[in-house]
């Protein structure tokens, strides 16, 4: 039987970087076909490619045996191809209706729009493939796992043949990605084909027939789950040897460090983000906090550092009150902070990556003398932080931004780290990193739980947590919905307690 | 709101901070063939408006093309003898060994130097706010008010030696300065009213002001324009060659700005808070620098410079103030901070540029009778070579949609 898609030596080069290389991929009917790689692999330059969204300069590409030609969306779509973006495409004031026929309305007699029709459609597909989506309702209203599905509806309603979804799985709570892939397995059972691209190893294993990695723009193997396992996708994503497992040792808990009570936060529209939380994080412990992104988090956060100030309860770290000390106040006590969007607020990206290394210390000693700075200080220490923590940079006079992603949290990590610290929060210290950056992370954080620094990990990737927290509390809309042992918690169990359901 | 709103929300972009990073990002090559291409064409203006071209291509293509680029040669000649001097003249001038000669024919380059005094200051000031970020537009008014206090200093404060009434002048200028520099960074700060327009309006108000005081309280007695008295011999600054060479210590001493503003920026931690804030005032607040104190001083320093640009021309120049003492420099400012790409040297280098184009202009017009507004164009095709390519690109940074930051924010190519 033909293959239903047939890439053939894509290859697209951008200034400087060769991006896809030769590429062959191969989909057949019925298949779930995963793509697997780091950022910067290629999987979303070749998917763009087959989605019209770039040219590739060199290669071929087949459906049912057809050479065809895409050079937009509309040709892919066209060929039965649709895509899913990972930032859904979606109008919140409008129904599903309106935004699946966006782009493709129907219309009745006199030009005026036909709502019905394509709702019966929609309602239609939803019933075969069981997506349960509502053609009426608001999108505004829906949860993240619906509205991916009204993704998927666009494209069914456009009759697409080949989906590819791309990183399907970042902005779900894992009971949204086990429906996700009872509604792929519905869909390829009745004929559909789908690549799905990702870095997350467990989700491939679990779900896809067949597996494509790419490395620096190359496809650097074809496998299957039955004939492979984590470390090898690992080792061939990475192109070394990769720890998973990792080594984490009893460590003493110690004294109280941070002391969290009856917090409550409001965000950016003054409304209530944090509502009435207590906890405490003790010197030589991980507490993570788990949670669907949007539940609280970041504003938890921003009060814990000083970026913004409670409204109502109390802040104490090691003994002082931090309500509404300032950012540098907090730092100066001991404290350290890996930030979420390490872009924005981590890095000045225009800045050298030794100008960055001391952001919160250019004005102690030996960094400045005085009011003026000494850059031979600042230097030294940029190449001891590059050292010790193997940020790879070809000198610490460049750019930060010019750094990989995965380089950039390292200068963070570094920067913080090298200092005395007794409490660490951590921010999503690994999101959108490479696994063998994850892998480094995951290890230094473990060496400062060690060195009994108390440490709060947020994050949204729950093997994370699991992984390193001594204690995990599940955030649900601004509320800490429970605090459980992190040795005995089970995945199931935190997936339920992020989308609120307490008595399971 | 939904959360993905919430997010958008927050990745506003600010168009004219993208814009700054990029024209930070082209090169001295680009600046210097945007010079040249602004040269070439500027000639080609002045060949397609002068009438003998088109008399001359009615006899001939090639009498045409001669007389064209015998046009802009021309004016280009003015241009050049009016700014730096006549070659033939000094030449002369040397060989017959008469003084006044010699200042004579040396005269039209240290004037260029003169005038690019002003712009030395100001365009520091722009520089500055640049720096951390701010767009001060208000230099122009800044430099009216610090001309007024140094003017006022000047007259009024009486039997002084020079050695201090000449630094309390320059001192004065600028506190005024700084002062209209205060009010909208104090505004931004504190409610964020954008410094854009408030600085535009202080300008307007700044000039009003000025024009009031010239026509009342300031106003030279004895006479009937509103031009004020003159200010006291002790705050003169130094002029460094007998007449007609008004050159003076003001030059060395806007150089010494320069050099100050490049150790503030570059050296001291005062610096990097201020860059930091102006780079990326969220890293900056998570580094627990304060913003609101930052972008006050920015502004306040930022205002003093101008204010020195304005004291400048009072005590070094016309030693009054007049209403129309500036051609406005502030507002030239603007493009040579750009042109310098904020940098305390590019700043002096583009500010010696555009006071020599300045100077040769106004003898251009005398000799080759070309407007003087060829000039502002000239500057506007140079402006325009550096900034359209950054401007494209702010463009395209600012339709970006949101997946591509993502992929930037996560990777960027050839992670790790």
């Amino acid at each position: 039987m033909k293959p239903v898609l047939e890439l053939k030596g894509i290859t697209k080069r951008f200034p400087g970087v060769l991006a896809n290389d030769k590429i062959n991929l191969t989909l057949n009917k019925g298949e779930i076909h995963a793509l697997l790689g780091e950022n910067g692999a290629g999987k979303s330059t070749l998917m763009n490619i087959l989605y019209g969204l770039y040219d590739p300069d060199e290669g071929e590409i087949f459906v049912d045996g057809d050479r065809i030609n895409v050079s937009s969306p509309r040709d892919a779509i066209a060929h039965g191809i649709g895509m899913v973006h990972q930032h859904f495409m979606l109008i919140p004031v409008f129904t599903v209706t309106e935004n699946v026929m966006l782009g493709d309305e129907t219309t009745r007699a006199g030009g005026f729009l036909d709502r019905k029709t394509p709702a019966a459609r929609i309602r239609e597909i939803s019933n075969e493939y069981s997506l349960e989506v509502e053609p009426d309702s608001f999108v505004r209203d829906l949860p993240v796992g619906v509205q991916q599905r009204v993704e998927i509806i666009k494209l069914l309603y456009r009759e697409a043949d080949i989906l590819i979804l791309d990183e399907p799985t970042a902005v779900l709570t894992p009971q949204e990605v086990d429906e996700l892939f009872t509604i792929m397995r519905t869909l390829v059972e009745s004929g559909k084909s789908i690549i799905f691209i990702t870095h997350k190893l467990r989700e491939v294993l679990t779900f896809a027939d067949r597996i494509t990695v790419l490395r620096g723009g190359k496809v650097v193997g074809v496998t299957t789950p039955k004939q492979t396992n984590q470390n090898q996708l690992a080792a061939m994503m990475v192109g070394r040897d990769v720890s998973l497992e990792l080594n984490k040792k009893p460590v003493k808990v110690e004294e109280k460090v941070l002391e969290v009570e009856n917090l409550v936060v409001l965000d950016d529209l003054n409304q209530v983000a944090v509502d009435m939380v207590s906890f405490e994080v003790h010197g030589g412990e991980i507490l993570g906090i788990a949670g669907v992104q949007g539940n609280g988090q970041t504003e938890l956060v921003k009060a814990i550092t000083g970026l913004s100030h409670p409204i109502e309860g109390s802040l104490t770290l090691l003994g002082k009150d931090i309500s509404m000390a300032s950012p540098r106040v907090i730092t100066e006590i001991g404290s350290a902070h890996i930030p979420e969007d390490r872009q924005r607020d981590g890095l000045v990206l225009t800045a050298s990556i030794s100008d960055n290394m001391v952001l919160n210390t250019y004005y102690l000693d030996p960094f400045a003398k005085s009011f003026i700075i000494r850059a031979d200080k600042i230097q030294e220490n940029a190449e001891k932080i590059i050292k010790n923590f193997d940020v790879r940079t070809p000198s610490a006079l460049i750019p930060v931004g010019s750094l990989s992603g995965g380089n950039q949290q390292k200068v963070i990590v570094g920067r913080e780290f090298s200092r005395a610290i007794k409490f660490l929060v951590a921010a999503q210290p690994t999101r959108g990193l490479d696994v063998g950056s994850i892998e480094y992370i995951h290890t230094r954080l473990l060496e400062k739980r060690e060195d009994g620094v108390a440490i709060l990990l947020v994050s949204t990737e729950l093997d994370e947590i699991l992984e390193l927290s001594d204690r995990i509390a599940v955030m649900f809309n601004g509320k800490i919905i429970a605090v459980i042992d992190g040795d005995t918690a089970t995945k199931e169990q935190i997936g339920l307690l992020m989308a609120g359901v307490v008595d399971a | 709101m939904s959360e993905k709103e919430q997010k958008q929300k927050t990745r506003k972009k600010d168009g004219g901070k993208i814009f700054l990073e990029e024209i930070s990002k082209s090169s001295l090559t680009i600046t210097i063939l945007a010079i040249v291409a602004g040269l070439i064409l500027g000639g080609l203006l002045v060949a397609i408006t002068t009438e003998e071209v088109y008399q001359a291509f009615d006899i001939s293509f090639w009498e045409g093309i001669k007389t064209a680029f015998g046009a802009a040669w021309s004016t280009y000649r003015a241009l050049f003898y009016g700014s730096v001097g006549d070659p033939g003249k000094i030449i002369e001038a040397i060989r017959g060994g008469d003084a006044n000669d010699i200042r004579w024919a040396f005269n039209p380059f240290f004037d260029s130097l003169v005038v690019s005094t002003p712009y030395i200051f100001a365009g520091l000031a722009v520089a500055l706010g640049f720096r951390v970020g701010l767009f001060n537009i208000g230099a122009e008014g800044q430099l009216f008010i610090g001309a007024t206090t140094t003017v006022v200093a000047a007259i009024y404060l009486k039997g002084l030696p020079a050695i201090i009434h000449v630094p309390i002048s320059l001192i004065a200028g600028f506190i005024g300065g700084g002062l209209w520099g205060f009010i909208p960074g104090w505004l931004k700060a504190k409610t964020g009213g954008h410094e854009v327009i408030n600085t535009i309006m202080m300008n307007y108000v700044a000039f009003r002001l000025c024009e009031y005081l010239l026509r009342g309280p300031l106003k030279n007695p004895d006479g009937f324009n509103p031009v004020s008295a003159d200010i006291q011999d002790s705050a003169k600054l130094l002029r460094l060659f007998e007449s007609p060479i008004r050159f003076h210590i003001g030059f060395f001493i806007a150089l010494f700005a320069a050099f100050l503003v490049y150790l503030l920026l570059f050296k001291t931690t005062w610096g990097y808070t201020l860059r930091t804030v102006g780079a990326n005032p969220r890293a900056a607040k998570y580094a627990g620098m304060n913003i609101t104190r930052s972008t006050v001083i920015a502004m306040v320093l930022s205002g003093g410079l101008a204010g020195l640009a304005g004291a400048n021309e009072v005590l070094g120049v016309n030693h009054n103030l007049a209403l129309a003492f500036s051609s406005g420099y502030g507002f030239d400012a603007i493009a040579l901070a750009l042109l310098g790409k904020n940098n305390p040297l590019g700043v002096v280098l583009s500010a010696i540029m555009f006071g020599f184009l300045r100077n040769g202009a106004i003898q251009m017009q005398l000799s080759a009778g070309v407007p003087i507004d060829i000039i502002s164009i000239l500057q506007a095709f140079i402006l325009t070579f550096i900034a359209a390519p950054a401007i494209i690109r702010t463009i395209f940074r600012l339709k970006e949609p949101d997946i591509d930051i993502d992929a930037v924010t996560l990777s960027g190519w050839g992670g790790n």
